[in-house]
């Protein structure tokens, strides 16, 4: 049998600043795991990441991670995900302080 | 302490020039990322979770007021107003932004530091005891050596790819504060049999997947011998050591496959070779290094302030009697600050924390401040009679928690929370920790305990020589806490003994609160510390705790 393709999320590093940021549909990048696009087709997913990994002068370490449907948007299945798009846990810093500003 | 030459200076704002250009063309594009990263490795700059961390190397742990300042400026201008002191002795900011970078090196080379070989398989900076030059125990100030090698090590063209980092710790003290088993060359000022001091030399030690303790190879170097010797060593082992796998690439394990014996019959060859090309200059050079490094000018004062306080406060009491340490010098005490308040980030300073610290320093303790392997802040040379002042100042800052060596003073790895490496967290579980016991308030009672954590394998946190070790995996998508017992990182180094099965996050707490509670209850006398009731009774009764009779069952079975 086939294996089952795991949803995707295209995510990397701001070149600038670090942060983690993740592709959307219309081919921008968001701060926000929420926004990315959550690629259902292994193929598709493919070409995602290669049109993330060729915009050398704004990402560093473009890669696929796995990721579920959620109400608003796309949600982390792995922990390691899931720290990445919430911050550090011991101070309001990074993607904390933007949550705190919205 | 050591005051950079024209040589020194010169060379650091060269590395800074070159290093802002690389930055320069990374952003316009001209470097993609795989050009730029080793790049910036060298310059001690990764790539972590969230952001960049800049890791800055603090030479053997030594400040003086004005760097400690300075560290805190760069925490204010480019980072987020604090910094994090690690088992290295150095320095790292979580948040710099990459344009930033070249301005906050230039700023440091303003005052004598810089980031060079805090990453990369180059030898990194060489740590040392935090109670150098001021420990009672002592027989020379292994600090002026430490310098020395340093100044061979940087940018030395022979070692600058490695097989893998490699790691060289100093003591000039028989009690090993430095860890020095655990690295690639350990060393150990001793006296031979006609009183001349030299060294013990140390090789293939290291944590991390596979820790060993490391061998002797030398039993008594003479002082003099010291550079060609270890240049010996990286040079057999930069041509032995393994490239075709990370995971083998370190000394320990090239020690290990090839025997102590041949790495020791290769060394002494080349040892044979190179010494005769030492003519001498570098023992030239260390005695300038030495003039340095001369004790301060001591004062004779009475310490009845300190009688009188130690009387009347309890608070400065019960700090006096945790966080001092005999100092050569009678009338003085060596202070460690800790940076373990309960519930706070192990080895995190604030910016204005760092500068209540170097103002103590330059006020009180003959402008010095060291950095210790276990995250704490220290300040080598007080007189007694300030220390009530002092005590007053610290816990206006946070800064006077009185828990030096005991469970709460937990060496913690960034962990999840910020390593990219990482595969669980350690921070919170040292947070809960700390809160758990001080809650309790038996953590006096319990005595000396070292709690080490490392959020994974490659043991940053030195879990496998914690008396209790916890090292945070990912199993099957689960962040689990594995439990290590009767490890010890002084001169008696032992490598922890896995307990078992681990724990999930929520259940790691209450398994290190059984593990305490079951050696409060078997141990002989108060004076029996945790690693000698883990020695005099072996793990069973700690696994019967943590296991219940599935533990029983199991040792039927084996």
């Amino acid at each position: 049998m086939p294996r089952t393709f795991t949803p995707k999320i295209v995510t990397a590093n701001d070149l600038l600043e670090g942060d983690v940021i993740y592709l959307t549909e219309d081919d921008t990048w968001s701060r926000a795991l929420n926004d990315a696009e959550l690629i259902e087709d292994e193929a598709h997913a493919d070409v995602r990441l290669i049109f993330a990994s060729q915009q050398v002068d704004r990402v560093v370490g473009a890669y696929l991670a796995d990721a579920k449907p959620g109400p608003n948007g796309p949600e982390a299945t792995h922990f390691r995900e899931v720290f990445r798009a919430t911050g550090p846990s011991n101070y309001a810093h990074g993607k904390r302080e933007l949550a705190a500003l919205s | 302490m050591y005051t950079y030459s024209e040589y020194d200076d010169a060379y650091v704002r060269h590395r800074v020039n070159q290093f802002r250009g690389q930055v320069e063309r990374r952003l316009d594009g001209s470097l993609t990322e795989d050009e730029f990263k080793p790049l910036r490795l060298m310059n001690g700059l990764y790539l972590q979770l969230h952001a960049y961390m800049l890791r800055v190397a603090i030479p053997y742990g030594t400040l003086d007021s004005a760097k400690m300042n300075r560290l805190a400026d760069i925490a204010d201008k480019w980072d987020k107003g604090y910094g994090h002191f690690t088992t290295r002795q150095n320095i790292q900011y979580n948040w710099p932004k990459l344009a930033d970078v070249p301005d906050m090196l230039e700023a440091l080379a303003e005052v004598g530091m810089h980031a060079i070989q805090t990453s990369g398989n180059t030898i990194r900076n060489v740590t040392s005891d935090q109670f150098a030059g001021a420990a009672a125990d002592e027989i020379e100030d292994p600090r002026p050596v430490a310098e020395l090698l340093r100044q061979w090590s940087t940018d030395h063209p022979e070692f600058q790819f490695l097989p893998r980092k490699f790691k060289i710790a100093i003591t000039g003290s028989p009690n090993d504060r430095a860890v020095t088993k655990a690295h690639d060359i350990g060393l150990r000022m001793v006296r031979n049999e006609a009183g001349a001091p030299g060294f013990e030399v140390m090789v293939g030690g290291g944590l991390g997947r596979t820790p060993m303790v490391g061998k002797i190879i030398r039993d008594f170097l003479p002082k003099a011998d010291l550079l060609p010797y270890c240049e010996a060593v990286v040079s057999v082992y930069n041509t032995l050591g393994r490239r075709d796998n990370k995971y083998k690439a370190r000394i320990k394990i090239t020690v290990h496959e090839n025997g102590l014996d041949t790495f020791r019959d290769l060394v002494d060859a080349r040892f044979a070779e190179l010494r005769p090309a030492f003519s001498g200059v570098d023992q030239e050079v260390l005695q300038g290094i030495e003039a340095q490094f001369a004790a301060p000018a001591f004062r004779q004062a009475s310490d009845d302030a300190y009688h009188a306080a130690y009387e009347q406060d309890g608070m400065f009491r019960s700090w006096a009697d945790t966080n001092l340490t005999a100092h050569r010098e009678p009338g003085y005490s060596i202070v460690t600050i800790s940076l373990k308040a309960h519930g706070k980030t192990p080895g995190d300073a604030t910016s204005d924390q760092m500068r209540v610290m170097a103002d103590l320093a330059a006020r009180f303790g003959h402008d010095e401040l060291r950095i210790s392997h276990e995250q704490n802040v220290i300040l080598p040379h007080v007189h007694r009679s300030d220390l009530p002042e002092i005590h007053k100042i610290l816990k206006a800052h946070g800064l006077a928690t009185a828990n030096l060596g005991l469970i709460s003073d937990i060496i913690a790895c960034p962990g999840m929370d910020y390593c990219a490496l990482a595969t669980a967290r350690s921070i919170p579980v040292a947070q809960q920790i700390a809160e758990r016991f001080d809650e309790l308030k038996i953590e006096h009672d319990i005595g000396e305990l070292k709690l080490k954590i490392s959020g994974c394998i490659n043991a940053c946190g030195h879990h496998h020589v914690g008396h209790i070790g916890i090292l945070g995996l990912d199993r099957a998508g689960v962040e689990n806490y594995q439990i290590t017992l009767g490890g010890d990182g002084t001169e008696t180094a032992a490598i922890g003994e896995r307990v078992g099965p681990g724990f999930a996050y929520d259940e790691i707490v209450p398994a290190i609160e059984r593990i305490v509670y079951t050696y409060l209850d078997i141990r002989e006398s108060a004076e029996e510390r945790f690693l000698d009731t883990y020695r005099r009774v072996g793990a069973a009764p700690f696994k019967l705790a943590l296991y219940g009779e599935e533990a029983k069952g199991r040792a039927r079975a084996a």
